[in-house]
C-alpha cells in the first residue's frame, strides 16, 4: 500500500469554483448580451469579442510579465471583458474598448493584486475612465434597431422632466431602447439576476435594497412620479450595475449588513446625482464611490459572534 | 417545513446511503485488543493490570486518573500480555494488550446496579464515574463530569443528541432504531440525575425511520419530545444544537450548563442504560465502516482496542485505489497514517477513500466572495481571521473571535478558492491559547 494521504479536515469541499462561479455570471449575462447584439446589430458582437479578447490577452500579459501564474482559464477576465462591454455605447471605435479593457484589467485589477485585490469593480472604473477621458465618443448613443444617432437616452429626458417624451415602459423592459449595449433590457437583466441569487453566486440583499432605494427615493424626491421613477430604475445602467457590478465580490463588503448599509448608500448616491448631479446618470460613480467605502463599512458591519457580545 | 435549525450552516453531500439501511453486525472478536489509556478528554487512565493477569470482560483495567478522566474495562477475556507505550496520532499512549481466549466470560462486576425508581440523583452520578462512559460523539468527555455542574448552574433541560449531521456516518442512526428503548431508558437515567424535567431528543428530518422509532418509544414520556431538526450541518455541533432546541446562546467561551442545558449523545446514553441497568460499562460501541475505498461498507460492534486492521479484513478489505483513511467523519474527523492503531471509545465512523475522493484541489487566491462569512454558524468572518492567522497576526485573529470557531470545517468546505480557512483558524486558536498561557 502506498502512503496514506493526511490532510486536516475538511476532507471533502464543495464543487463550486471560481471557475463556475465565472461561468454563472457568464451564462447570467446572456440574455442581456443577446438581446444587446439584436437591438444594436452585429457591430456590438464585434465590440463585445473585442473587450473580451482584449481582457483576456492584458490579463495573461500583466502575468507573464510579473512572473506569476497566468489564470485566465478562471474566467474571471472574460466577466470584466464581458462586462465592460454592456457598459459601451454601441457603435464606439474598437480601440476604445481595447483601452478600457487595458485600464480595468493592468490597473484597477492587477496593479492591486489581481483577482480578489481590487478595491474597485475593474469594469466600472474603467468605463468611468473612459466617459472622462473620451467624454465626446463616450456619449453619443444608438437608437435601437434602426442605429440612428439617438438625441437623448430615457434618462435624459427624466431628468429634463420631458416624460411625454419617453418611449414607452414596455421598450425599456425588453430592451428596446437607447443607451449602453447590455444595459437597456431590464427584463434580461433580471433574469439573469434571479439565476445568479438562485445559484448563491450573489446575495439578494446588494441588488434589492439598492434598486429599492433608489425606486423610493427618487420617488419621494423627484415629485412622486410613480411612473417616472419606475422608468428610472429600468433605465441606465441600474439594473446591470446593481445586479452584476455593484456585486463584485472583492469591491463590497462581506457580511450581510454591511452589503445591506452598501447597497443602501450606494442608492442614495445614484439618486442625488440622477437628480440634483450634473450627469444624467449616477451609477456608475455611485459605484465607485462606494467601493471605496467598503472597508469603512467592513470595519463597522463586523457580526456579533454567537453568543457574543458585540465586538 | 417546521425543523428546528440555527442560522448558517450548509448543505454537505451525505454519502449516508451506503450504510443507512444497514443493521448493526457484530464484528467477530479479534485475537488481541489493544487497551488505550487514553480514550477521553483529559487526565489518561493508570493501567491497574499487569503482564500475566487474567481478565475476563468489565473488567477494571486503567483506572481514572482524576475527576476529570474516565475508566477503562476490558472488551474481551483472556491474558494480558504486554503494557507497552505507543505513539497514537501524535499522542504518546499507553496500552494494554489482552490476548483473547475467546471464552466472552464476565467479569463479576458486570450487574444491575439498580433501577430508575430505586436510585438517588446522587447515585446515579456516582455509579456512572465507574462506568468509563464517555462522549460517543467524537469529543469523549467523561459523563459524570458533565453530570455534576456546580451549584449555581441549575440545569433544566437535557438534550440527546440524535442529529448525526456528519457526512457518511450512519450508527447513532441505525442505534436509534435498533435501541431505540434503551436510549430512551437511558434518557431518563440521566434526565433523573440532573433533576430536569425536560428532555429533547433531536434528530436530522434525513433519519424519519429514527424520529419514528424514537417517538414510538416515547409515546408516553411527557417529559421527552422527539424533535426534528432541518438537514444541515453543522447541525449536531452542541451550541447550534442547543439554540435549535431551546432559543438559547450559550455565551462566548461557555458551556451548555452556563444556559442551563446538558447535552448528550445518542450512543453514550445508551451507554447509561447497559451499565446501569445491566452492569455492562463501555466496552465496545457502533462504528461506520465506510466510503469509496472500504470493499464493503457496514455498521459494526467493536469491542473497544481492536485493531483498525481487523476490523478492514472484517469489512473484506480496502479497494485498489484506497488512499486516505479518515477516523471520524469527512468534516471533522482526522486523517490517519496508517491503520497501525486500535479502536477507542469515540471510534464512531472509518471512512475510507479511494484516491479520487481523497482528490483535494490546489487551493487559489481568495476572490473575497463571502461565502465562508454567510454560512458560518458561528458568526465569525473565517475569511479575515484566516488571512490574519496566515500573516502571523494572531492578535487580530483573536479579536475577531477566532476562539470562538468550533473547528466545523463549513468554511473550508463552501470555499470556492478552496482555501484551508479551518486549518488557518485551527493554527491561530493554538498560537492564541500559547502567548495567553505565558
Amino acid at each position: 500500500m502506498d502512503k496514506l494521504i493526511i490532510t486536516s479536515s475538511p476532507h471533502v469541499r464543495s464543487k463550486t469554483t471560481i471557475s463556475s462561479i465565472m461561468a454563472d455570471v457568464l451564462l447570467a449575462l446572456m440574455p442581456a448580451t443577446a438581446l444587446g447584439i439584436y437591438y444594436f446589430g452585429i457591430s456590438s458582437a464585434l465590440l463585445i469579442a473585442t473587450t473580451i479578447v482584449s481582457a483576456v490577452i492584458f490579463e495573461a500579459m500583466v502575468q507573464k510579465v510579473r512572473k506569476k501564474p497566468v489564470t485566465v482559464n478562471d474566467l474571471s477576465a472574460v466577466v470584466t471583458g464581458l462586462i465592460l462591454a454592456l457598459n459601451l455605447p454601441p457603435g464606439i471605435p474598437l480601440w476604445i474598448a481595447v483601452v478600457g479593457a487595458a485600464f480595468a484589467i493592468i490597473i484597477v485589477k492587477q496593479l492591486f493584486g489581481g483577482l480578489g485585490q481590487n478595491f474597485m469593480n475593474p469594469a466600472m472604473a474603467a468605463r468611468v475612465f473612459l466617459v472622462i477621458s473620451y467624454p465626446k465618443i463616450m456619449s453619443v448613443y444608438f437608437e435601437p434597431v434602426t442605429q440612428a444617432v439617438s438625441t437623448a437616452t430615457p434618462l435624459a429626458l427624466i431628468k429634463a422632466g420631458q416624460f411625454s417624451n419617453l418611449p414607452p415602459l414596455m421598450n425599456a423592459f425588453i430592451g428596446k431602447t437607447s443607451g449602453s449595449i447590455g444595459e437597456t433590457s431590464a427584463l434580461a437583466l433580471l433574469v439573469g439576476g434571479a439565476y445568479l441569487i438562485y445559484r448563491k453566486v450573489i446575495s439578494w440583499e446588494i441588488p434589492v435594497i439598492y434598486i429599492g432605494t433608489t425606486f423610493l427615493l427618487t420617488f419621494l424626491l423627484g415629485g412622486m412620479n410613480f411612473y417616472g421613477s419606475l422608468y428610472s430604475i429600468l433605465s441606465g445602467g441600474l439594473l446591470l450595475g446593481g445586479i452584476y457590478m455593484l456585486t463584485d465580490y472583492s469591491s463590497s463588503p462581506v457580511t450581510r449588513q454591511g452589503k445591506m448599509i452598501f447597497a443602501f448608500g450606494a442608492g442614495v448616491l445614484t439618486t442625488l446625482i440622477r437628480l440634483f448631479g450634473g450627469y444624467p446618470e449616477g451609477v456608475m460613480f455611485s459605484i465607485l464611490l462606494m467601493n471605496v467605502a467598503t472597508p469603512l463599512i467592513e470595519h463597522f458591519s463586523v457580526p456579533k459572534i454567537f453568543g457574543g457580545a458585540k465586538k | 417545513m417546521g425543523f428546528l435549525t440555527f442560522r448558517g450552516g450548509i448543505d454537505v453531500p451525505h454519502g449516508k446511503e451506503a450504510t443507512e439501511k444497514l443493521p448493526i453486525v457484530d464484528c467477530p472478536p479479534p485475537q488481541r485488543v489493544f487497551l488505550s489509556m487514553r480514550q477521553h478528554i483529559g487526565a489518561p487512565a493508570q493501567a491497574v493490570v499487569k503482564v500475566g493477569d487474567e481478565i475476563k470482560i468489565g473488567q477494571l483495567v486503567g483506572k481514572a486518573g482524576g475527576f476529570v478522566s474516565a475508566n477503562i474495562h476490558s472488551s474481551v477475556s483472556g491474558i494480558v500480555k504486554r503494557i507497552s507505550t505507543k505513539k497514537i496520532m501524535g499522542t504518546d499512549a499507553v496500552l494494554v494488550e489482552i490476548e483473547n481466549d475467546f471464552q466472552e466470560s464476565l467479569h463479576e462486576d458486570v450487574k444491575a446496579r439498580g433501577n430508575l425508581d430505586a436510585l438517588e440523583p446522587g447515585e446515579i452520578r456516582k455509579l456512572l464515574g465507574e462506568s468509563g462512559i464517555v462522549g460517543m460523539g467524537g469529543a469523549g468527555f467523561p459523563i459524570h463530569v458533565k453530570l455534576s455542574p456546580p451549584e449555581n448552574k441549575p440545569i433544566d433541560v437535557l438534550i440527546i443528541n440524535g442529529a448525526e449531521c456528519e457526512p457518511y456516518l450512519t450508527g447513532d442512526h441505525r442505534l436509534m432504531l435498533e435501541n431505540g428503548k434503551e436510549i430512551v431508558q437511558g434518557t431518563k437515567l440521566i434526565m433523573k440525575s440532573l433533576g430536569v424535567s425536560k428532555a429533547f431528543i433531536a434528530i436530522e428530518a434525513n433519519k424519519p425511520d429514527a424520529i419514528l422509532a424514537m417517538k414510538e418509544h416515547t409515546k408516553n414520556e411527557q417529559d421527552i419530545e422527539v424533535v426534528s431538526l432541518k438537514t444541515k450541518y453543522p447541525q449536531g455541533a452542541e451550541k447550534q444544537l442547543i439554540f435549535a432546541c431551546t432559543g438559547r446562546y450559550v455565551p462566548s467561551g461557555g458551556l451548555p450548563m452556563d444556559v442551563g442545558v446538558v447535552v448528550n449523545n445518542t450512543a453514550s446514553t445508551k451507554a447509561v442504560a447497559d451499565f446501569i441497568l445491566r452492569g455492562m460499562p463501555l466496552v465496545d460501541r457502533v462504528c461506520t465502516v465506510t466510503g469509496s475505498g472500504i470493499t464493503s461498507p457496514m455498521n459494526v460492534k467493536i469491542k473497544n482496542g481492536t485493531p483498525l486492521s481487523h476490523i478492514v479484513e472484517v469489512a473484506k478489505g480496502v479497494t485498489p485505489d484506497f488512499a486516505k483513511l479518515i477516523l471520524g467523519g469527512p468534516m471533522m474527523g482526522m486523517a490517519a497514517p496508517d491503520m497501525d492503531m486500535p479502536s477507542t471509545k469515540t471510534t464512531g465512523g472509518l471512512l475510507f477513500l479511494n484516491s479520487e475522493d481523497a482528490y483535494i484541489p490546489e487551493s487559489e487566491p481568495c476572490i473575497k466572495c463571502g461565502k465562508c462569512v454567510d454560512i458560518c454558524p458561528v458568526f465569525l468572518e473565517p475569511i479575515y481571521i484566516a488571512r490574519y492567522a496566515e500573516k502571523g497576526y494572531f492578535g487580530k485573529a483573536d479579536e475577531l473571535g477566532a476562539l470562538d470557531c468550533i473547528e466545523c470545517g463549513s468554511c473550508s468546505f463552501i470555499c470556492p478558492s478552496k482555501r484551508p480557512l479551518v486549518h488557518s483558524i485551527r493554527m491561530a486558536k493554538r498560537k492564541i491559547l500559547e502567548s495567553r498561557k505565558k
